[in-house]
């Protein structure tokens, strides 16, 4: 009994002191992440903490992962905050307790990136895009979704 | 049958309208395009178009609100950018896209707050049932359309961001409206018609 105890008592030590991991990711990292991946559908939502919609958007991605989490899908929360703010990723990723993956945007140049992610974003947000390896097919949304809106477009895109 | 035929095709139709309305996505009007007629009230109660300004040479037209921390961010460039363009025949008209009832926040009550607490040296419209929103195709603040007068009317030159810096850190920047501005003015056309810069989405009501 104590050792059990003293087991969860040491797994309760290790976990939240690792707390939530956010890298900076280039959009060529991003690229490289997405190619070598081993999942078919991905979506990867682009947010910052200053966006309140995004805010109020993130669980809906925490919840999907949840409940499809091992259907072969993977989701990425990147971050477009600037990269001073990578401390305030941090803080608020793990407030959020956001269990997907979380990366901060390395990249300073808009004009690019956003035409880069793609050609049809102007750069409001929050924005997502949907990609299904096998299929070759993407979708880009400029909105922001509810719980049942990611869940309908998700089941048409796996 | 006929009939059934006819009552299936209208059917089809509503469907294929309803899908077109779940999949909408706004999309921004584009240079080249006439920019679209409004009028709309003022902080100050007045209604404010086009017509108001006879001699002004074009607009810098910017979709920007309260609430959202990059338009704030960029509120003080705005002002600057009225007090250079305002004298030269283009002057800033700021229109508020959201709808009150998602962002309470943007409602006209509070827009008179900060106009006269930020003292708006330009009008900041209110613009009742997103409709100049939705015929400019904004979708976030801070959103700019930039429009010419010319004989032929009143045209879209440029749409997109500021600068290439919002947050107001570094000396190389580009500072697209102005450079679009400046071409119009020695009688060019901008060299970039439309950039791409990060704002929070337009909060529209359904």
């Amino acid at each position: 009994m104590i050792k059990i105890f003293t087991a969860l008592l040491f797994f309760c030590l290790i976990f939240p002191a690792k707390g939530q991991q956010v890298k900076l990711i280039s959009l060529t990292e991003l690229d490289k992440r997405l190619e070598g991946g081993k999942d078919t559908t991905y979506i990867i939502n682009f947010w910052a903490t200053w966006c309140a919609p995004c805010l109020k958007e993130l669980p809906h991605f925490e919840k999907l992962r949840k409940e499809h989490g091992k259907e072969k899908l993977k989701i990425l929360l990147v971050s477009v905050d600037f990269q001073s703010k990578l401390n305030s990723v941090k803080t608020l990723s793990k407030r959020l307790n956001l269990k997907n993956e979380v990366f901060l945007l390395n990249e300073k140049n808009q004009q690019e990136y956003i035409d880069k992610i793609d050609k049809n974003w102007s750069g409001a947000l929050p924005a997502t895009l949907l990609l299904n390896k096998s299929k070759t097919r993407g979708e880009f949304y400029e909105k922001e979704f509810t719980y049942s809106e990611l869940l309908r477009t998700y089941e048409t895109f796996k | 049958m006929k009939h059934l035929n006819n009552m299936k095709t209208c059917l089809s139709t509503i469907l294929m309208f309803l899908s077109l309305l779940v999949n909408a996505q706004v999309k921004p009007i584009t240079p080249g395009q006439p920019a679209p007629e409004f009028n709309l009230k003022n902080v100050d109660n007045k209604m404010v178009s086009f017509n108001d300004y006879p001699t002004a040479k074009g607009f810098i037209i910017v979709f920007t609100c309260n609430t959202c921390p990059y338009a704030q961010g960029y509120e003080q460039r705005i002002i600057k950018l009225n007090e250079k363009f305002q004298p030269l025949g283009y002057p800033v008209i700021a229109i508020n896209p959201n709808d009150p009832k998602l962002s309470p926040g943007d409602s006209f009550e509070k827009m008179q707050e900060r106009a006269k607490s930020k003292k708006y040296p330009f009008p900041y419209l209110f613009d009742q049932g997103q409709t100049a929103t939705d015929l400019y195709g904004a979708t976030k603040t801070p959103h700019i359309f930039l429009a010419q007068r010319t004989g032929k009317g009143i045209t879209i030159e440029y749409t997109g961001g500021i600068d290439s810096d919002p947050e107001g850190t570094d000396l190389q920047k580009t500072n697209y409206l102005e450079e679009a501005v400046g071409a119009l003015l020695s009688g060019k056309k901008p060299a970039s018609t439309v950039t791409k810069a990060i704002g929070c989405t337009v909060r529209r009501g359904r």
